[in-house]
């Protein structure tokens, strides 16, 4: 595939982003990437692709955009099906990978989303709690899917690796910000773990931002968004 | 994969009925259970102990949960009748306008439970949903998967046969048929397949189900307002 045959449309401090990003590299793919620097303006490209929701990541494949970062990551795996596979091969490990994924996007994330825009004390610590649990039961699943392998994978990173390893910088930022430990040897042992292997992968270690940069990014964020209020 | 098939389900979910409509359009023979969600069965705990929600499918004795993860499991399992296109760029529209559905339709939710301020908000936002899905999603075609019902469709099956009745209850209007006429055309394409036909609620059963909810929901507003 002639590399501007596939185009991503990302921005650095996106996990959501980071998601595609995986899945290109772990299928080898080329591709031409471009930055949007969405806080101050979004390329016409991006509004012309994704117009419903304006955001990132959009890959475009022969002239086709797509949205929604696991969409994304899915529309790969089936494109370039000579690569590794990202999703299992059976369908009810499938099933399972895809269930967490959608309770790290609709529970567990919103909770983290919920501490980086709390004003109150109150609402902070309730959401802190609520990203401890969901820790603990991504704890247990870990176990269950890897079945004793290094990723909820098995030997290889996949699917559900890639659905909550994305999230593993901002964990980092909201651990300082809180001054907790979410992802600990002692609460979190295999999850820990896993967080050092899913880092340093090949596909994975050149996407992984530093921690204070996304930090300072999430200030830039929150004044913006207080300036607008 | 002729081993057990089980649906754990209620009768008045539109959720549940998504479920049903696979199963039935690929002519898979299961079992039902109603589930009794004021009174949650020991096997629905056991087979959803993390949402503890219907509606869950038993396939071979393995429990899984959340409608769309159900679809798309069903659809790998049983390959017949397909309801995603082979294409990889179309299964990812088809897969876009599903994700899109589910995380507009909390608005509907919310329409539903709230009154006042809230209520209206909710209420425009559903709106924006439905004028979005007749500008974007259709297309011309007769079902959002082509000319054969897909997981698209069924996906949105309770635009089909619960909004009305949680309009009629809420008593507000987003169904136009005049500004909305390819989702008109789409409801009534959707509702005559014959399948489809056979399996929907009971309307009357469902408004009074809906209007007792909408009674305690405003209760609960207003108590809260006092």
């Amino acid at each position: 595939m002639a590399k501007s045959d596939v185009k991503l449309l990302g921005a650095w401090s996106s996990p959501f982003v980071m998601r595609a990003r995986i899945a290109l590299n772990i299928k080898s793919v080329d591709y031409e990437y471009q930055e949007e620097n969405w806080l101050v303006s979004k390329s016409e490209l991006l509004l012309k692709s994704n117009p419903i929701h304006k955001k990132v990541p959009v890959l475009i494949h022969a002239d086709n955009p797509m949205c929604e970062s696991l969409i994304i990551v899915q529309y790969i795996d089936e494109v370039w099906s000579s690569g590794p596979s990202i999703l299992p091969s059976d369908p009810y490990d499938r099933a399972t990978a895809r269930f967490w994924s959608a309770y790290i996007d609709d529970k567990w994330f919103p909770s983290m989303i919920a501490f980086f825009w709390g004003q109150e004390e109150d609402a902070k610590k309730a959401a802190i709690a609520q990203m401890e649990e969901g820790l603990v039961l991504l704890e247990e699943a870990f176990g269950k899917c890897s079945k004793g392998k290094a990723f909820f994978g098995g030997d290889r990173i996949g699917f559900l690796d890639i659905a909550f390893g994305c999230f593993l910088g901002s964990l980092r930022v909201t651990e300082k910000a809180g001054g907790i430990e979410l992802l600990s040897e002692t609460k979190t042992p295999s999850l820990s773990k896993w967080a050092e292997r899913f880092s340093s992968d090949i596909a994975v270690k050149e996407l992984i931002s530093d921690t204070d940069k996304l930090a300072e990014f999430g200030k830039k964020l929150q004044a913006k968004m207080t300036a607008n209020n | 994969m002729d081993e057990e098939v089980k649906l754990l389900g209620a009768w008045a979910s539109s959720f549940s009925y998504r479920v049903v409509w696979a199963l039935k359009l690929k002519g898979i023979k299961y079992d039902y259970e109603e589930e009794d969600l004021v009174n949650k069965s020991e096997a629905l705990l056991r087979n959803n102990p993390i949402h503890k929600k219907i509606p869950v499918l038993v396939h071979a004795g393995k429990p899984v949960a959340e409608s769309m993860v159900i679809l798309e499991y069903i659809e790998e399992v049983w390959p017949q009748t397909p309801l995603l296109p082979q294409d990889p760029h179309q299964r990812a529209l088809a897969r876009f306008w599903i994700k899109f559905g589910e995380d507009k339709s909390a608005e509907f939710f919310k329409l539903f439970q709230t009154v006042g301020e809230e209520q209206e908000r909710a209420t425009e936002e559903a709106r924006e949903l439905l004028k979005i899905l007749e500008a974007r999603a259709l297309e011309g075609r007769k079902f959002f998967n082509g000319h054969k019902i897909g997981l698209t469709d069924i996906a949105f099956g309770w635009i089909a046969c619960w909004l009305d009745v949680l309009e009629e209850a809420v008593g507000v209007k987003l169904l136009d048929a005049d500004s909305l006429p390819k989702l008109q055309a789409w409801i009534e394409n959707f509702r005559e397949d014959p399948v489809i036909k056979e399996n929907l609620p009971n309307r009357d059963k469902l408004l009074a189900y809906y209007n007792y909810r909408r009674e305690m929901f405003i209760e609960a507003a207003t108590s809260r307002i006092d």
